[in-house]
């Protein structure tokens, strides 16, 4: 094994960096990973090259196996993956969505400041805290039936909308209007259903969140102004969760189902997580179908959550939901596999794009974004450590052009969650972040503790590479005032 | 006698690697150090059990089912699991009981939440007498 990065990659510039064929025998096509020389240390270290190099041998793959900036160690494919296969005789992988199907980001905005909201955020973050079911092991406060279940699974936020829990406009602002057509809930296993129905309106653990937060720089205000972001000091509100174990399990069983394919398709593959079905296969077909149902189960999940805020803001500020002005400004899954058509060598082709820890990022006038961002493109919402920032930002051209409409999604780990666990107990970043005026409130405070600012890379840092190398344009950045951990 | 298992540890995620004298005790373990992973064992009482019966195409497709078959009755009834009876026959089936309560907050530190048990650098390895098995998980 070559001792440096320097020794098997070629700098492209000095965002791009490309990871040749040559690399290892059997790839079909270069990978592409946007980075900077420093983020190239890290990188190189946990060994990711070599997980970007193993998805370029996904039969049917076009253009390049991509790393976005956050890239990380994953298991099969990176985490910050991107790969497109052809539909027409590529594959594809559950491998490169990942097991939490459809977790993503849905942001709100308020017409609140920082200085009505500072006085009331302890009685806030415990309400919320209190009204938003959270942790490992938690119910939902949803009853729903297994006839229930299956409308959610067809239908998404839309369900959600119609039983009260939100407005038209949150499915207008929702990535495919928060529900992906082609959602089978007969090609989902009793064991999935099982496991998604005491858990739809919950928020889970590990990494997943709700925050509120400040607007602390804008960096775009024409653009901003088109989100609803009108000044330094705005709150909003931003929710980071998944398909919770109805996602885990249609993964767990179509990686079963696929690890069959594999054989029976005579796929070569160097790691069984990535394993594949073509597309246009009655596998590859029943995985999408049963997909597409737990990315609908997510938003359908969102969506409940979006209205306990509403509600908790409403409580606690004494004032209507319409006062406090939460509305969404937008919503977006990291963990997808989309049909999508994409200019590929100059001819237009229709693509299986496989995005696991990437963000879709299409850019102004695109006919897939809701109109309102017709002249902005779509945005992006780029979730940091409970410390830190989270960055808003927008597709570009570039993206379209070289990463399949595709960026960044997040910090990304810097050290395993036992290291951050010798680290600071829970307890004690939760007085930390106290005394730096971030109110945190958390189902385990091991939990926490692994969820420690310092186990992140600086996501300012992959924001900034994502945006050099043009793949979306920051327009703002928000700091936590509170914080709801699982 | 050795150590039942040791935790590996990657940057995003968590594995595992249990030992045995045999297959049967080597799939044992890897359950044992699962739950070790989701909570402490010393506080679980077998207050119930649970049996299992799964069929696979090989060893290792039969120990990723058997621990995210654990993780469902986890994810499912809240059910932690500290004692584990399994019975490994050659045509890779894997018959179980398992035996553990509903998880108690007052009694039961949660620790970690396991999304799933991966292939990834899977490896299920005989050795003479001793059997090592290695599980990366999604958490």
């Amino acid at each position: 094994m070559a001792s440096t990065w320097r020794d098997v990659i070629n700098r492209i510039d000095a965002y791009r960096w490309e990871i040749p064929r040559e690399y290892k025998p059997g790839m079909l096509v270069p990978g592409l990973v946007y980075a900077s020389e420093s983020l190239l240390n890290h990188i190189w270290q946990e060994q990711a090259f070599e997980q970007v190099a193993n998805v370029a041998f996904i039969p049917g793959i076009v253009g390049r196996s991509l790393a976005m900036p956050d890239i990380h160690w994953g298991y099969g494919f990176p985490i910050g993956g991107v790969a497109a296969t052809r539909v027409s005789d590529g594959v594809v992988s559950p491998g490169g969505v990942g097991f939490d199907i459809n977790c993503g980001v849905r942001l709100l905005r308020t017409s609140l400041s920082g200085e009505e909201v500072k006085p009331k955020i302890e009685q806030l973050v415990k309400e919320l805290f209190n009204n938003i079911p959270s942790g490992l092991g938690s119910e939902g406060k949803m009853r729903v039936g297994e006839k229930d279940l299956d409308r959610i699974l067809v239908q998404g936020s839309k369900w959600a909308v119609e039983h009260g829990l939100g407005t038209d406009n949150d499915i207008d602002v929702t990535e495919e209007s928060g529900c992906i057509k082609g959602a089978d809930p007969s090609k989902v296993s009793h064991k999935a259903k099982k496991r998604g129905i005491p858990q739809l309106g919950t928020l889970g653990s590990g990494n997943h969140f709700l925050e509120v937060e400040v607007v602390d720089e804008i960096y775009d205000s024409s653009k901003a102004r088109v989100m609803g972001i009108s000044d330094v000091g705005q709150i909003m509100v931003m929710i980071h969760t998944g398909s919770r174990g109805f996602g885990h399990e249609v993964c767990s069983d179509y990686i079963k189902v696929l690890v069959g394919a594999v054989r029976r398709y005579g796929i070569n593959l160097p790691d069984r997580q990535l394993a594949c079905a073509p597309v246009n296969s009655d596998e590859g077909r029943d995985y999408l179908a049963a997909m597409s149902c737990a990315a609908n189960y997510a938003w359908a999940n969102r969506q409940c959550i979006t209205h306990w805020v509403r509600e908790s803001f409403s409580r606690v500020f004494k004032k209507s939901e319409r006062e406090i002005g939460l509305e969404q400004i937008y919503d977006v899954c990291h963990n997808i596999a989309k049909l999508e058509k994409h200019l590929v060598k100059g001819r237009e082709e229709y693509l299986c794009v496989h995005r696991k820890g990437a963000t879709r990022a299409f850019p102004p006038g695109n006919r897939d974004i809701p109109d309102i961002y017709h002249d902005i493109g779509q945005p992006v919402l780029i979730p940091g450590d409970m410390g830190r920032y989270s960055y808003i930002a927008v597709g570009t051209e570039t993206a379209m052009s070289e990463s399949f409409g595709s960026t960044c999604h997040g910090a990304g780990r810097m050290k395993s969650r036992s290291a951050a666990r010798r680290g600071l107990k829970g307890s004690e970043i939760a007085r930390e972040l106290y005394d730096r005026g971030i109110i945190v409130k958390a189902g385990s405070m091991s939990s926490l503790a692994e969820e420690a600012p310092i186990a992140y890379k600086d996501v300012s840092e992959v924001v900034d590479i994502a945006d050099k190398a043009g793949i979306s344009h920051k327009i703002a950045r928000t700091v936590p005032v509170g914080v709801i951990k699982g | 006698m050795g150590k039942d298992f040791d935790i590996l540890e990657h940057t995003a995620d968590t594995g595992i690697v249990a030992y045995g004298g045999n297959i049967n005790e080597a799939f044992s373990n890897a359950a044992k150090a699962m739950f070790y992973l989701i909570t402490n064992l010393g506080p679980i009482v077998e207050k119930t059990h649970r049996d299992i019966d799964i069929i696979a195409r090989d060893k290792e497709e039969l120990m990723v089912d058997w621990l995210n078959e654990l993780i469902y009755f986890f994810d499912t009834e809240n059910l932690v699991f500290k004692r584990f009876e399994v019975t490994v026959t050659n045509a890779f089936r894997l018959k179980a009981r398992v035996y553990g309560e509903k998880v108690d907050k007052s009694r039961h530190l949660l620790k970690t939440g396991i999304k799933a048990a991966t292939y990834h650098m899977l490896k299920v390895d005989e050795n003479g007498d001793h059997y090592m098995v290695q599980v990366i998980f999604d958490i």
